[in-house]
């Protein structure tokens, strides 16, 4: 019993001491934002400021116009987000409750293309938007966002345990299947369309190499797109660009402590396909 | 049931139409692109393309900073992917073990950076890296040991990227792992410990095993995933020092990106899939092998 007990003990001291190192990198990003100019770069280093200032978070907002980016990512995520849901959701139902000739294929077509990284796609894209005039706008951000493999495989996994007689009493009754797929199965996929919307909004605000690319004038820039090029000039104030990455990851941290359980799901309901 | 075949493609067409045109034709055309000669003037005018078969390819295996930015492609994936993996797995077995309490805070702590935003932690490793200020030589200057410049030094700026890599990435691979370790029956547990089989032999001959599937899946997807390598370098290296961080799809983008060698950089591009593909392959044929 006291050799459980002290095993127990040591199990959660090495837990406690993992879960601070990997800590250590967020709550220094914080608490380096907050020191007054120049004290980061000091030794011995501060864990801790010595008198807390709101400065740098004045200077990004003021002078850096860093309320741009966040607007400009904000936008592109949340319109990613609805767009992708609508799109994949439709797709992802009827791949798992309509039957028609080349379903099969089209499901095994999706997941060969899984495989397929999107940097491949990156340097014909940027060619193809650029005859559609569609370089260094918004909508060319999006674009590679609005529809994915993996939505559409999440919500067709999820789709499959729909109950066929629910589906075919409203068929019976003569609705029409769009009608089906909007006022019947829409409601009932909800907790799926919430890990959807997590992981599009997540993966849409933290991307960087594609609106790196699509994007020239500064003013268009999202949030990692302008860290990192403020990182240029601003290479030396580290309190400064600690602040930064603060504002950049702050709003994806807190969707994520409040839709945790959704977002979860999705990072296993992926592994269960494989 | 004929309404329903219509109504499926039309369900189907946003996101099949939107895949083909901008993901799959892209596919398509990337192969072709890195036949030709696409440059700057192509650029400008499409018409001043040409076809030139390997050309790009056979330039390409002569350049010295291509097999730079594959070897150190290949270095990152092949020890960064199996030391998550590790981590991964050492995590998921002690956040799972019976004993442990508050499971559901260090499953979220651990799970953290994984949702971070990559370019604004590379930032903060950066100055964690900082050769005098930084937080890592301190603690080891505490301990005797260092100063090392971290991303100054070309022997140590890849295993430095691969320190933030993992500790941004393990979380992911974690859920994964403790999902399959939750979904091992416990009577298999019961009865190995009957049968008198200590902790090291119920781990190697009911846990392993059955948690092979979950293993090689965490393991395709951080290949894969590892085989992108881009931000980090970008943000953190610019892919120096010597070359020493420069990864395959960092010499694509300053390729077609700085120098508009866009036919050239197709040519990386699809190194880069090829390399991809053997690997899913390579890693599905290992699991299918040992369950076989």
């Amino acid at each position: 019993m006291s050799r459980g007990r002290r095993s127990g003990l040591l199990l959660h001291a090495l837990l406690i001491a993992g879960g601070g190192l990997v800590l250590t990198p967020l709550l220094w990003m914080v608490s380096a934002s907050l020191m007054p100019t120049g004290e980061a770069n000091s030794y011995p280093p501060r864990l801790l400021p010595s008198s807390v200032t709101l400065e740098h978070y004045r200077t990004l907002f003021t002078r850096l116009d860093l309320g741009r980016y966040c607007l400009n990512s904000a936008g592109i995520a949340l319109v990613a987000t609805a767009i992708s849901a609508l799109v994949n959701s439709m797709a992802g139902y009827a791949l798992a409750k309509l039957r028609f000739r080349g379903r099969d294929g089209v499901f095994r077509f999706l997941s060969a293309a899984l495989v397929i990284p999107a940097q491949v796609t990156m340097l014909p894209l940027f060619l193809l938007l650029k005859q559609l005039g569609l370089v260094n706008t918004y909508a060319g951000v999006l674009i590679p966002s609005l529809a994915s493999v993996f939505g559409i495989l999440l919500v067709r996994q999820y789709a499959l345990a729909l109950p066929d007689d629910l589906l075919d009493a409203a068929r019976v009754d003569g609705a029409g299947e769009l009608r089906i797929y909007w006022s019947l199965v829409l409601p009932v996929i909800t907790p799926i369309l919430a890990t959807l919307a997590i992981w599009t909004f997540l993966a849409t605000w933290n991307d960087f190499m594609w609106p790196l690319i699509i994007l020239s004038d500064q003013s268009r820039y999202t949030l990692p797109v302008a860290l990192a090029n403020l990182t240029g000039e601003h290479v030396q104030d580290t309190e400064l660009m600690m602040a930064g990455s603060v504002v950049t990851v702050l709003p994806v941290m807190a969707a994520f402590l409040v839709l945790q359980r959704y977002y979860i799901q999705g990072v296993t309901a992926g592994s269960v396909k494989g | 049931m004929k309404g329903a075949g219509r109504a499926a493609w039309v369900l189907l067409a946003p996101a099949l139409l939107l895949i083909g045109f901008f993901f799959l034709l892209p596919v398509a055309a990337a192969a072709i692109l890195s036949f030709t000669d696409f440059d700057i003037y192509a650029v400008g005018d499409p018409a001043n393309t040409r076809w030139i078969g390997l050309a790009n390819y056979a330039t390409l295996l002569g350049q010295p900073v291509f097999w730079r930015a594959l070897a150190n492609t290949c270095y990152f994936a092949l020890v960064g992917g199996p030391l998550s993996v590790l981590v991964a797995l050492g995590a998921a077995l002690m956040v799972n073990a019976r004993v442990v309490r508050y499971k559901s805070l260090f499953r979220t702590i651990y799970f953290a950076p994984f949702v971070t935003t990559l370019v604004a932690v590379a930032l903060v490793w950066r100055y964690l890296y900082h050769p005098q200020y930084g937080l890592l030589n301190y603690v080891l200057g505490a301990i005797g040991l260092g100063p090392i410049d971290w991303l100054g030094d070309p022997r140590w700026a890849m295993p430095a990227i691969i320190g933030l890599a993992v500790w941004k990435n393990f979380g992911y691979s974690m859920l994964i792992l403790i999902a399959g370790l939750q979904s091992i029956p416990q009577e298999l547990y019961e009865a190995a410990e009957l049968d008198g089989a200590g902790g090291w032999t119920r781990f190697r001959y009911v846990t392993l095993p059955l948690l092979r599937p979950a293993l090689v899946f965490v393991g395709v997807i951080t290949t894969i995933g590892y085989l992108q390598l881009f931000a980090e370098p970008y943000v953190m290296t610019q892919g120096g020092p010597l070359r020493s961080t420069t990864s395959l799809v960092l010499l694509m983008y300053e390729e077609a990106f700085r120098w508009w060698r866009i036919g050239y950089g197709s040519a990386i591009a699809f190194v880069l899939f090829v390399i991809v593909l053997v690997a899913t392959l390579l890693q599905l044929r290992l699991q299918r092998g040992e369950s076989a």
